[in-house]
């Protein structure tokens, strides 16, 4: 299986102060990797660079595209990147009303992706919304309301709709489930598991949630102060943590 | 004093006209340009009595409307503006002019080669509403990224089951650019399309102007299943019979009775005296 | 039988005599003399040079009596009027440091060499409406003349490097506002170009909002200084630089804090406002919305009205916000009639489907 993704000695500094420092991994087709941390230790910025919405201070972040040809991200230009991610990435942010357009309803929402890529039939648009909306357990009878009238765990489905329904090949989330109850957040990531495996997605998830990445994730990555501490198999980390940090992390959800 | 002919001087006319040179080469694309400070308000027409300034030569001839009217206050007030620093001829035939400036309309009677219609635009950018931020707008444009537009045509039909724009209908211009044919009615705009006229667009406070060449594609934005319609009236003129003209409301009396006129003063004029004639 | 409106051009001609005849008001009164709004209302017409951007105090009189008073209106005249100016050259960088200044005070320091100068200001005065002004007693002549170069106060920490700096000649030649359209981002330069013809009350009232908090500042008046400066150009067939006139200035440098990023150390940094005439209101607010405006540049958090420059920007000049908001009055019958035609629509299918929320759409079943 080659890689969809290269990651290599990526940094992104704020001024003096490091963001995430040499970071390097692969992510394959199919995969989900979990970046673990607490708040602060770099794991936002660093999807942030990889996702091309930060530009890196150092390093390379290469992806191969749908036609096997290999993209280095940093040479990109904004038309190229902007296609990318419209047709092949999705980013899902961790408010979910950052990433949806709360003045246009639920049905808008899921079909501009569809229209961007030049998609003109409404009713067409329609049917895939409605069947989108179902499938993120919406009931599709609430097409034509406005996402404000939503609840946080109905708003974060409804952007999961929004960013799948293009079917990317890669996406990216950042703590899709933090702001969340804790039932609403499993009924969220029970979600995103299943559409994962049936849209056979590759993704890249932050979370501070270690619990998380036990039930998504079959490789994690640990990040303390900018860098990875320790990377592996999820189940590998959590049981027989190696890096002190990851086994105070470990220790501490033990114990809660 | 004397002012230059047609108030600017050569250079601002100079710098005018390479901005449109450039926007005729770019069809639907908003070409910035330095616009000045011109002796009406902002909203009032600025943009095209720059562009008609830099155009006008003496033996031009000048029709100017507004809401399809000669006689507005506004049209008459741009009007004696170029008689007085012009000194050009004016009319209100619309088949006599070679240079007409419209706010909101374009004449019912057909355009021909070599005459150049200017539209006052108060908003140039069709996505401004949607995206406030001029650069990323300007991005969407480079990028051709139009999606956000059919974004507010799909929540028009799904609340009101039928797009809701009923003037600055938006376009796409020779399959490019996505541009704003200024607040005409969408039923001025199936003239854009093929127009024999050279159309220009200029918008003096937002500082661009564009243009349509002749014989362009303009294509009103619309859905496969959701074809573009424009406004059609049960009524006809009241004053000439008209059927195919758009009609302005007129409230005649204290209870409220009213009836329909063409918008178009001229067009209506022309028929009628054919008619008595 | 109806007939169709006309006469536009009679009633035009009508509304214009009605106006004359209500900007002279009582005929029995004398009409002001220019010399008389010049002499008299100096800050008005320092207003109308500022932000007509023309600095001409017999053109700016004029322009205040025929607009009756109204300072927009005024400003708007000069406006279009300028436009008709030829342009010969550019002056060369104006020095405030040679200022002669007549008032010069600062927040930051309870003496500065030189001395505070209050000069001619209302700061003193108790406001209270004086009913019956008498002739002005005659100005008490100083004790000791003013020296005539006052270093700036900024200049003072600069020297200790706890403010930034900027060279003389560091920046790129600076773009032409009133040639150019503006494009963001905008640089510092064109900034306080758009700044300087900004509206004083809209400043004014984004300047108050980065007091109360929509915006990081913590300002200082570190000096604002008002006096005349003279105006050099260096014609090309000369070679060597002229002085043409001198012109009132009125300068004012704010001190702000900054806790350092984005690559800068923790120093005082500087927000920036100059203008025509006596103008010590507009010359502060615009150091401040200047400094709030920097945050891209220095790392800040910008969440603030003033602080982004397309809103800032794009509103700031009375005589584009005066013509977009009145347009509002010019005819448009043809698009109310479009949006007339469509609500008729909208309330038959309403009343065809009274119990169907939202209305049904076409192709949906």
């Amino acid at each position: 299986m080659s890689a969809l993704l290269q990651v290599r000695h990526l940094s992104h500094h704020y001024g003096r102060r490091v963001g995430c420092e040499d970071v390097s991994f692969d992510l394959h087709a199919g995969e989900l990797l979990c970046i673990v941390g607490e708040s602060g230790s770099g794991k936002s910025t660093l999807l942030n660079t990889v996702a091309a919405q930060l530009a890196p201070t150092a390093g390379s972040v290469r992806y191969r595209q749908r036609d096997g040809a290999w993209l280095e991200i940093a040479t990109l230009n904004e038309a190229d990147r902007r296609r990318l991610a419209r047709e092949e990435w999705g980013f899902v942010t961790q408010n979910p009303r950052d990433g949806l357009r709360l003045n246009v309803s639920a049905g808008a929402n899921v079909a501009e992706r569809l229209m961007a890529l030049g998609v003109r039939h409404y009713s067409q648009l329609r049917e895939i919304a409605r069947g989108w909306l179902e499938r993120v357990e919406i009931d599709p009878a609430r097409i034509d309301d406005a996402p404000t009238g939503f609840s946080g765990g109905m708003q974060q489905r409804l952007q999961i709709a929004r960013t799948l329904v293009t079917q990317p090949r890669l996406v990216f989330m950042d703590e899709p489930t933090a702001g969340l109850d804790v039932s609403v957040q499993a009924r969220i990531l029970d979600l995103l598991r299943r559409l994962v495996n049936e849209l056979g997605l590759a993704a890249v998830m932050v979370t501070h949630d270690l619990a998380v990445a036990r039930l998504l994730a079959a490789r994690t990555m640990v990040m303390q102060g900018g860098r990875v501490v320790e990377t592996g198999l999820t189940d590998q980390i959590l049981d027989d943590p190696q890096h002190p940090y990851t086994q105070l992390l470990v220790s501490s959800v033990l114990t809660t | 004093m004397n002012y230059n002919f047609a108030f600017l001087d050569e250079d601002t006319k100079r710098m005018l006209r390479r901005a449109l040179l450039k926007a005729v080469a770019i069809p639907g694309y908003q070409v910035p340009f330095g616009s000045r400070e011109m002796p009406l308000p902002y909203g009032w027409g600025t943009g095209g009595i720059q562009v008609t300034a830099a155009l006008l030569g003496p033996d031009d001839v000048l029709k100017v409307i507004d809401q399809g009217a000669d006689d507005t206050t506004n049209a008459v007030n741009i009007r004696r503006f170029f008689a007085r620093v012009a000194g050009v001829a004016t009319t209100e035939h619309t088949a006599d002019a070679t240079l007409i400036q419209t706010r909101h309309r374009i004449p019912e009677t057909s355009l021909r080669e070599n005459q150049i219609l200017v539209f006052q635009v108060p908003e140039p950018e069709p996505l401004r509403t949607l995206e406030p931020r001029e650069a990323e707008t300007r991005s969407l444009h480079a990028l051709a990224d139009y999606g956000l537009m059919h974004v507010k045509l799909y929540e028009d039909i799904a609340q009101y089951g039928h797009i809701a724009t009923s003037y600055d209908y938006p376009v796409l211009v020779d399959g490019r650019y996505l541009t704003s044919p200024s607040p005409i009615p969408k039923f001025d705009n199936p003239k854009l399309d093929q127009s024999p006229a050279l159309m220009l667009f200029g918008a003096g406070r937002e500082k661009r102007l564009y243009a349509i060449p002749p014989y362009t594609r303009v294509e009103s934005l619309a859905f496969e299943d959701h074809p573009f319609e424009i406004q059609r009236w049960e009524q006809q003129c009241e004053l000439c019979g008209a059927g195919e003209s758009y009609l302005d409301e007129v409230i005649v009396d204290d209870h409220g009775k009213r009836m329909f006129v063409c918008s178009d003063t001229d067009f209506c004029g022309q028929r009628r005296a054919e008619a008595s004639a | 039988m109806y007939v169709a409106v006309k006469g536009g051009e009679q009633a035009i001609a009508r509304s214009l005599e009605l106006l004359a005849e209500a900007r002279r008001g009582d005929p029995a009164l004398p009409e002001l003399e220019l010399a008389q709004i010049r002499e008299q209302l100096r800050l008005g017409v320092a207003r109308v040079m500022q932000e007509g951007s023309l600095y001409d105090e017999e053109l700016a009189a004029l322009a205040m009596r025929q607009a009756a008073g109204d300072m927009l209106e005024a400003i708007f005249l000069l406006r279009a009027y300028r436009t008709t100016l030829p342009r010969f050259g550019y002056s060369l960088p104006l020095d405030t440091s040679s200022m002669r200044v007549r008032r010069r005070v600062s927040g930051t320091f309870k003496d500065i060499p030189g001395g505070q100068v209050l000069g001619p200001t209302y700061d003193y005065t108790q406001r209270l409406l004086d009913f019956d002004p008498t002739a002005p007693a005659a100005v008490t002549p100083a004790t000791a003349p003013l020296p005539s170069q006052m270093p700036r106060v900024l200049d003072l920490l600069d020297a200790e490097a706890l403010i930034e700096r900027f060279a003389p000649g560091d920046d790129a030649e600076p773009f032409d506002l009133t040639r150019e359209p503006l494009s963001f981002p905008a640089d510092r330069a064109t900034r306080l170009q758009n700044l300087a013809r900004g509206d004083e009350g809209f400043l004014l009232g984004m300047a108050y909002s980065t007091q109360r908090g929509y915006a990081e500042s913590h300002p200082f008046a570190g000096e604002i200084r008002m006096g005349e400066v003279d105006v050099l150009v260096c014609p090309e067939e000369l070679g060597f630089a002229i002085e043409i006139g001198s012109i009132t200035l009125t300068e004012c440098q704010m001190i702000n804090q900054f806790q350092g990023g984005n690559g800068v150390p923790p120093q005082f940094t500087r927000g920036y406002g100059l203008s025509m005439g006596e103008g010590e209101r507009k010359a502060m607010s615009m150091a401040l919305v200047d400094r709030a405006l920097r945050c891209d540049e220095l790392g800040e958090a910008s969440y603030a009205p003033a602080q982004n420059q397309e809103f800032v920007l794009s509103h700031s000049d009375s005589v584009e916000a005066s013509g977009f908001v009145q347009h509002l009055k010019l005819p448009h019958y043809v698009d109310f009639q479009a949006e007339l035609s469509l609500l008729r629509t909208l309330a038959a299918q309403q009343s065809a489907t009274p119990n169907e929320q939202p209305l049904s759409t076409a192709g949906e079943q």
